[in-house]
């Protein structure tokens, strides 16, 4: 006696394949816009690839020692280089950096830390944000008005003051966003031993959370190496070698701008292996944000 | 006398102690410079609009506002207004929107949605990030010596037989609002693609599997129900890179032309707020700085107004998906 065994037939219903016909309109369609972000990816990394191609073709073939210490060449000269251009970007960022980067790293502490949820601490944040989208240029022209036409000279300063006022916003919400990954526990485990604000701050919260402040403090600093507007009233340029921070100082990017105009091929040559160096400067401390920001808190 | 549990807990051999007068002096101190440097920023913003404000006063008296809808910048007969420049501005960005803002969105599809293994997705990514790298100047560069060139040909072809399309109506002879929008394209690409690539990611994963389970395909999935579902963050993302691309100024300084001209022409020079700042300040007169700093705070206005509304974007679609923010 085995009823299970007897074949009870279900209805017979049309079961419609599991498979897709693959030239069905929905999936073709499917497989053309596969194919269309596939070209559109590949569309926007041509640009990338066509700028560094001409870097090492155009500026490569022009790097060389002369090109990297020599001062720059007027009009129909020939050879010449660009070493003044490289210390002025240097002392540039230099001076922005050690502007920016306490300031910003302290206000960070307060956004993140002491008093996240304040009226100051929203408005700050909120502020610092619209700042991030502030045309650089504007920075130049504030500086202008603050810096040049007070002390009647342009300047190394006002060229890394107006850069540090660009700098400011990025380094402070990358701080923040590095402190606040920072966990609660370790904090209040701090706290709990009776340490002071302070000392919960320096001692643990900053340490932890360097790797991540560390990080967008260097991509700050490879904007402004990179950043040209803010520097064409500030610091205007010099065809010398900076003797003292208060006079013209040349930079490496508005040496390409003023050289990328001018009708003769040895200029643009420079031009071009200006860039590359400039492009080299800003891809180093980009590789150096990626190792270093490798934090132990990230997801 | 009292019991003083801290006094008999307390012995010479440890270490802990109570903070002491001078930590706490130090703990204010540290907080009193922090909070400082928090109210630096708003000073700061403050001082920027305060500046630029007073600075192009002189200007706003004796301009007023036919400074904005004015046509001609005469340094000779003193007579300046800007409307070519913001017309410029406006247009350029926009373009830039239309090519960048597309790309970038189509991107952001890319690098989230599972079309390539991790790796690769990796790699594609830090090209996007790099292509934010680049510096303004280098693009202006590379707009001068490679893409003008390669859009020439192009150009000529397309007004000769389309020249009475407005679009295609003048010739490129050189710099250019198309150049200069497809550069300004490149640079604001990163800008919405990462900012959107964000908004997918915050999608939760449940919403895609629900779509899937239905027997969607990957397209509808991603057209019917990620798209419609990341679309404030894809907005907050154009309007973000709308306002990137509204001051960004040396690419355009370079690649523009810098001519006072309102045309809807792709292939017509112009002129944008950002660039006339740039290639006329070093050399500009007494009353000439006046206007430029007043043409400064119609920049900033119009900026502020941009940047301010894709935060607002960017906030609300945070807030939809985590609750309170």
């Amino acid at each position: 006696m085995n009823h299970l065994d007897e074949q009870v037939l279900p209805p017979q219903f049309d079961l419609p394949s599991l498979e897709r016909n693959a030239f069905e309109w929905r999936a073709l369609k499917n497989t053309l816009l596969t194919g269309f972000v596939w070209l559109l990816a590949v569309i926007a990394s041509i640009p990338l690839f066509s700028v560094i191609y001409m870097l090492v073709v155009e500026g490569g073939a022009r790097l060389d020692l002369e090109a990297i210490t020599a001062l720059p060449p007027a009009g129909f000269e020939m050879g010449g280089g660009f070493g003044n251009a490289i210390v002025g970007t240097l002392v540039m960022v230099g001076i922005a950096a050690a502007i920016s980067i306490p300031l910003g790293t302290m206000a960070a502490i307060y956004l993140a830390i002491l008093d996240p949820s304040s009226k100051l601490a929203t408005t700050s944040r909120f502020l610092a944000k619209v700042l991030t989208g502030f045309p650089s240029i504007l920075a130049g022209v504030f500086i202008y008005a603050v810096l040049v036409v007070t002390t009647g000279t342009y300047s190394a300063w006002a060229g890394g003051v107006a850069l540090a006022v660009l700098m400011l916003p990025t380094v402070t919400l990358a701080a923040e966003e590095a402190m606040k990954q920072v966990p609660q526990k370790m904090k209040d485990a701090a706290f709990g031993m009776g340490c002071t604000n302070t000392q919960v701050i320096m001692k643990v919260v900053l340490p932890t959370g360097l790797p991540g402040i560390l990080t967008g403090v260097i991509l700050a600093v490879a904007g402004a190496a990179g950043e040209s507007a803010p520097l064409l009233f500030t610091a205007l340029f010099s065809n010398y070698y900076m003797a003292e921070l208060a006079e013209p100082t040349a930079s490496l990017s508005i040496l390409i701008y003023n050289f990328s105009g001018m009708p003769f091929d040895n200029q643009i040559e420079l031009a071009w292996a200006a860039s590359l160096v400039l492009v080299m400067i800003v891809l180093i401390f980009n590789v150096l944000a990626r190792v270093v920001g490798k934090s132990k808190f990230k997801d | 006398m009292a019991y003083d549990p801290f006094k008999s807990a307390s012995s010479a051999r440890t270490l802990s102690a109570p903070p002491s007068a001078s930590d706490y002096l130090k703990d204010a101190t540290f907080r009193a410079f922090a909070y400082f440097c928090a109210l630096s920023i708003l000073l700061l913003v403050g001082y920027i609009v305060f500046e630029l404000g007073s600075q192009a006063m002189p200007a706003i008296k004796t301009h007023g506002l036919g400074f904005v809808t004015g046509t001609t910048w005469d340094t000779n007969e003193e007579v300046f207004g800007v409307l070519p420049e913001i017309w410029g501005t406006l247009y350029s960005s926009l373009l830039a929107l239309l090519i960048g803002g597309g790309l970038g969105v189509g991107i952001a599809i890319f690098l989230t949605q599972g079309f390539v293994h991790a790796k690769i997705e990796v790699t594609f990514r830090t090209i996007i990030e790099l292509l934010a790298a680049i510096p303004s100047v280098v693009y202006g560069l590379w707009g001068i010596y490679v893409l003008i060139p390669l859009l020439r040909p192009g150009a000529e072809w397309l007004h000769e037989k389309l020249g009475w399309f407005p679009l295609f109506g003048t010739e490129l002879s050189g710099p250019g609002l198309a150049p200069a929008a497809l550069v300004l394209a490149i640079m604001i690409l990163p800008t919405v693609a990462a900012i959107s690539a964000d908004a997918f990611r915050r999608i939760p994963y449940k919403v895609k599997e629900a779509a899937y389970g239905m027997g969607a395909t990957k397209w509808e999935v991603i057209l019917k129900v990620m798209l419609p579902t990341a679309s404030s963050g894809i907005l907050a993302g154009m309007v973000l890179g709308f306002g990137r691309a509204l001051g960004e100024t040396m690419a355009l300084a370079m690649l523009i032309g810098n001519v006072n001209n309102i045309s809807v022409s792709l292939f017509a020079p112009a002129n944008t707020l950002a660039s006339l700042l740039a290639s006329t300040f070093p050399e500009a007169g007494q009353m000439e700085i006046q206007a430029l700093m007043y043409a400064a705070l119609v920049l900033l206005v119009i900026t502020f107004i941009v940047n301010v509304a894709g935060l607002a974007v960017q906030q609300y679609t945070m807030r939809k998906f985590e609750g309170k923010k």
